[in-house]
């Protein structure tokens, strides 16, 4: 084995023998104890039922993560355009945080049946939506957050080169706000996914993920909810994933990044 | 100095800065006047307004009274000219880019093609000696190291004037050292125009043309030092004893204005005779 893999193997083990052992455990303490199936089942189960369901599954996954994805596009690009306001302008923050904050105070579970009103029940808007008001927050306070974090020298510095307001923020605000983006982003793949899994869980067509589980549960086809949770949790690491992906690409330069170098 | 027409000219320049319930005096009637090609320190006591003193002459803040002439011209025209660079006490270098990248941001800025860019850059990380470590980021480079980097970056587009406020308070006196032997070769080569915060008295004495002491809050020029140390100054020049006679000439002028302070009713010029030749 090459050094760099034997590095890499030597990183990722303690993760893999912990879910080994979780995995494990659970099965002989569901086997030995006699655990009720509709309690817990064996994973063993769950794999069977993630196997034999599998089109049913990746179908709904795919729905679903259509609306999660399609909910988070619209949610970056509304907090994005309500940050860039209330940084720039002292106007548009009196005017625009107020309802920003209050958005943010706005229970989802409350709002998920009155998006479901407004866009059709059945209709992938209505879960967007839903999505959309989760993930607005943590972007538009973020970017908000690292567009105003320049130091007074940096600010200084620019002004002493006669720098524009639209130089300043290219070169200056812009990049610095570029960690506090991405940590808006990570926050917002994982809660992209629970907002439209808890739309669903109002009604919804049926094949997505939410009404799989529900459904599967109130048939008592517990091995087959357990399968889609693994489906939706698969589709919120597989994001979270991506989005570290680009941050590698985007911003090698920043502390985060160096420290995680195995 | 006499013939070319100063680069810097303050005229009974003040500043008074808001408190709550009032204002408090930093700056009360400077008179300086600096010739091209001059280096001359201002050195005082902390909350002296020495560095604010620095910042009216890069228009970064606006005098209360008096005024400020740059380069022949109002220091707000001087400034929409970049007749200055300015060096900080931190670096402030970009994280996000790389060495070269950085020197080049004020060039950028000033529109400079791509090619003058690289070439300026080239050219100023070899002035300072870092021209191995162009392809770093900031965070790969001591803090030494850095600084050199942000003081190539203030002369990348070739100023008139260079400011620098306290450049090397943060670095150990070894390193300071280095520093203050690389910067006299470096003005000697460019023959920029320096002034410079510092409140260290033998860096004052080691790099100045002149030294200016200032007085405690309300900041007033109480000493105007010549240097007349023969060029070009070098390690021998640190154990010389004309050295330790202006170090000492220096330590009391800034003790005087103390005692003065002290002894409230007193002048200061009554107490150190005339300041020293």
């Amino acid at each position: 084995m090459s050094p760099r893999l034997l590095a890499q193997a030597r990183y990722y083990f303690p993760a893999v023998a912990v879910f080994v052992l979780v995995i494990g455990t659970w099965e002989v303490i569901v086997r030995v104890l006699n655990v009720e199936r509709f309690l817990l089942p064996r994973p063993s189960e769950i794999y069977t039922s993630l196997v034999e369901n599998w089109d049913v599954l990746a179908v709904a996954g795919r729905n679903t993560l259509i609306e999660a994805v399609g909910g988070f596009a619209i949610g970056l690009v509304a907090g994005l355009l309500v940050a860039f306001a209330t940084a720039s302008f002292a106007l548009a923050r009196g005017a625009l945080m107020p309802f920003a904050i209050a958005a943010n105070a706005v229970p989802i579970v409350a709002f998920a049946p009155i998006m479901n009103n407004w866009f059709g029940v059945t209709s992938p808007v209505s879960k967007m939506m839903i999505v959309a008001v989760l993930v607005f927050f943590p972007v538009m306070i973020n970017v908000v957050r690292g567009l105003t974090s320049a130091e007074p020298a940096v600010l200084e510095l620019m002004r002493s080169y006669a720098a524009t307001d639209a130089e300043v923020l290219r070169k200056v605000r812009i990049p610095a706000a570029l960690p506090y983006f991405f940590t808006a982003l990570k926050v917002s793949a994982t809660l992209s996914l629970i907002g439209a899994i808890v739309g669903e869980y109002f009604g919804g067509a049926n094949e997505v993920l939410g009404r799989l589980i529900v459904e599967s549960a109130a048939f008592l086809r517990f091995s087959t909810a357990w399968a889609a949770i693994i489906i939706a949790a698969a589709i919120g690491i597989g994001f979270y994933l991506l989005i570290i992906a680009l941050e590698r690409v985007l911003m090698p330069w920043h502390a985060s990044v160096r420290a995680r170098e195995p | 100095m006499t013939g070319s027409p100063p680069i810097v000219r303050l005229g009974s320049v003040g500043k008074q800065f808001a408190v709550a319930g009032g204002s408090t005096v930093a700056l009360e009637g400077i008179e300086l006047a600096i010739a091209a090609g001059e280096f001359v320190s201002l050195i005082g006591p902390s909350g002296c307004g020495k560095s604010t003193l620095l910042r009216i002459i890069g228009d970064l803040i606006r005098p209360s009274s008096g005024t400020v002439e740059v380069n022949g011209k109002p220091a707000v025209r001087a400034r929409r000219d970049r007749d200055y660079g300015m060096v900080f006490q931190a670096p402030v270098l970009f994280d996000w880019r790389t060495i070269e990248q950085n020197v080049q941001l004020p060039l950028e800025i000033m529109n400079t093609t791509r090619g003058d860019r690289a070439r300026r850059a080239a050219e100023m990380l070899d002035l300072v000696e870092l021209a191995d470590f162009r392809r770093h980021y900031p965070w790969q480079l001591s803090g030494g190291m850095q600084q050199r980097a942000a003081i190539a970056r203030a002369l990348a587009f070739e100023p008139k004037l260079l400011l620098m406020d306290e450049p090397f308070g943060a670095l150990d006196e070894m390193t300071r050292e280095r520093m203050n032997d690389e910067l006299l070769r470096i003005w000697e080569r460019t023959g920029t125009t320096i002034v410079f915060v510092t409140h260290s008295i033998p860096e004052a004495v080691f790099l100045s043309s002149r030294v200016v002491v200032m007085s405690r809050r309300p900041g007033r020029i109480t000493h105007v030092i010549d240097v007349d140390l023969p060029r070009p100054r070098t390690d021998p020049t640190r154990e010389s004893e004309r050295y330790f006679e202006l170090v000492t000439a220096v330590r009391e002028a800034l003790r005087s204005e103390r005692g003065a302070e002290d002894l409230g009713a007193l002048d200061a010029a009554e107490i150190t005779g005339e300041p020293l030749a």
